[in-house]
């Protein structure tokens, strides 16, 4: 589903690789931890994938897309088949919950018809099936979250990213959308998850991709935080 | 395209202050654009008409009026006359030479002027019997006159375009200082929407961003922004056009029974040629700034 085949890149004006030669491979489904201290590269991973810019060298396959070649107009079919949930949620607030997630579909130009029925049943599996009223100034942490995870989700990409999803989030809550993601995972979405978060890392048992300096360190099947 | 619409009217409300900014300044941009274009159909109406009618007057000596070439206190003789007109019509230069007799020059006078006080100025006496010459080429009469510049019995000879061609000159000026001046003010009308449309990416960066994120197409995000601009251009269009359309009407149409009749004047159709200018710059003008400061502004 996702693929990188000696991928760097290099900032413009840097001399270091915020990313060195990373070959990766991740199947359709999978669950993946991406671990690493600040500056490691697991953010421009990320962007990588979403094609926020292009690769310095090597190659991206994405939902069968090569993402390195792919021209600019043909960004926005790449990004409708991922979903991206953030540390810092990104909600508009003057919009409510319902609303909030239908903008998704709205902007790529789906029917009201559809937006009407699939929201409420997104809204359901987040566990914010009573709040779709609410705007998200109105929410606890968490359930803003929920709702810039059925944002992502809304539109059933086979991808979803999640930026340090739990960043902001006590530990409980953070459970909550842990548990959420796993869940959309078994519905046969990769879930490709940066975290800084040990505890958890350590207890879903994933696989774990760690990096360090642009470089991965260690490529776990069912791994923990630390260990190598 | 429910959305498309919301947001466009949302960011008409939201710059309202800019928006009529942009609309006063396109409107009295354009208005001078095209208060131009219809100096311009005028002047070329008037240079037809002018020049068209005569090129050279050649006027013969009288009593009252004299000149080198003329016996001094005497009228033009039967001889010199003929002579002169030989001269003329046998000029390779001419094509038509019309002779008009100062009973005829008068009442043409009195046409012209049969309201005003000048009527009583000129009597019969003071006028002048004359040669009215056109040219093949109006261009071409050096040869034509200094054959007959010097010839007895000629009073002055009189090329209407050297009265003519300074005046033109600075309608001309005038033309093209109200167009340069109008071109000025686009481009501030050019200006101003590039920043509103910055202003707006920058009040818009989430929204902005999850579009983005989400897959929404360039074209989607940039259509609000086109049709707000498009808007304004078009409300500064239309206001533009009726103040053509009244200026049009206000100045000849309403005043084409009097002073104006004795030349011709633009009319609807050539101030509908201006109004069309004016739609055409208008909608040029906003979508350009608005696609080259959206590329800028809202890249992937």
């Amino acid at each position: 589903m996702i693929k990188f085949e000696e991928v760097s890149r290099i900032y413009e004006g840097q001399t270091r690789a915020a990313l060195a030669n990373i070959q990766i491979e991740i199947e359709k489904g999978e669950f993946v931890f991406l671990v690493g201290g600040s500056g490691s590269g697991k953010s421009t991973l990320l962007k990588l994938v979403l094609r926020e810019f292009r690769p310095t060298t090597g190659r991206i396959y994405v939902a069968g897309k090569d993402v390195a070649a792919l021209p600019e107009r043909k960004i926005p079919a790449l990004r409708r088949e991922i979903g991206m949930v953030s540390q810092d949620f990104r909600l508009l607030p003057g919009k409510t919950v319902f609303e909030n997630v239908a903008f998704a579909l709205q902007v790529i130009g789906k029917p009201r018809s559809l937006i009407r029925k699939v929201v409420p049943d997104t809204l359901e599996l987040v566990g914010l099936g009573d709040k779709s009223d609410r705007r998200p100034d109105e929410l606890s942490g968490g359930e803003q979250q929920r709702v810039a995870i059925a944002r992502a989700f809304v539109n059933h990409p086979k991808i979803l990213l999640a930026d340090e999803p739990t960043g902001n989030l006590d530990p409980d809550t953070s459970v909550g959308i842990m548990r959420l993601l796993d869940r959309i995972n078994r519905s046969d979405t990769t879930v490709v998850m940066a975290t800084h978060d040990w505890a958890m890392v350590d207890q879903m048992r994933k696989r774990v991709v760690e990096l360090e300096a642009g470089h991965v360190v260690r490529d776990q099947a069912r791994g923990i935080y630390g260990a190598r | 395209m429910r959305h498309t619409f919301s947001e466009t009217l949302s960011g008409l409300r939201r710059n309202a202050g800019i928006t009529m900014a942009v609309i006063v300044t396109m409107w009295v941009s354009l208005s001078l654009f095209g208060a131009g274009i219809i100096a311009a159909q005028q002047v070329n109406l008037l240079k037809d008409e002018w020049y068209d009618k005569v090129e050279v007057t050649v006027y013969l000596c009288t009593a009252k009026m004299s000149g080198t070439n003329c016996d001094p206190g005497q009228d033009i003789t039967d001889q010199q006359r003929r002579l002169l007109r030989n001269a003329i019509e046998n000029n390779s230069e001419v094509e038509v030479v019309h002779y008009e007799s100062k009973e005829e020059a008068f009442v043409q006078f009195q046409k012209v002027f049969k309201d005003s006080p000048i009527l009583d100025a000129l009597t019969l006496e003071e006028m002048q019997d004359s040669f009215r010459v056109k040219l093949v080429d109006p261009t071409q009469h050096d040869g034509l006159y200094s054959q007959i510049q010097n010839m007895a019995g000629v009073q002055r000879v009189q090329d209407l375009h050297e009265i003519l061609d300074p005046v033109f000159k600075v309608l001309a000026a005038l033309q093209w200082g109200t167009i340069g001046l109008s071109i000025l003010l686009l481009l501030a009308a050019a200006l101003q929407i590039s920043t509103t449309i910055r202003m707006a990416t920058f009040t818009r960066g989430r929204e902005i961003g999850i579009m983005r994120l989400v897959g929404a197409s360039n074209f989607y995000i940039m259509t609000p922004f086109l049709l707000e601009s498009l808007v304004a251009a078009l409300i500064g269009a239309v206001c533009a056009s009726g103040t053509l359309l009244f200026g049009v009407w206000f100045l000849i149409k309403r005043n084409s029974q009097g002073f104006l009749e004795s030349f011709r004047t633009v009319d609807w159709p050539e101030t509908l040629i201006a109004v069309g200018a004016v739609f055409g710059v208008a909608i040029v003008l906003s979508i350009i700034p608005t696609i080259i400061s959206a590329r800028r502004y809202l890249r992937v």
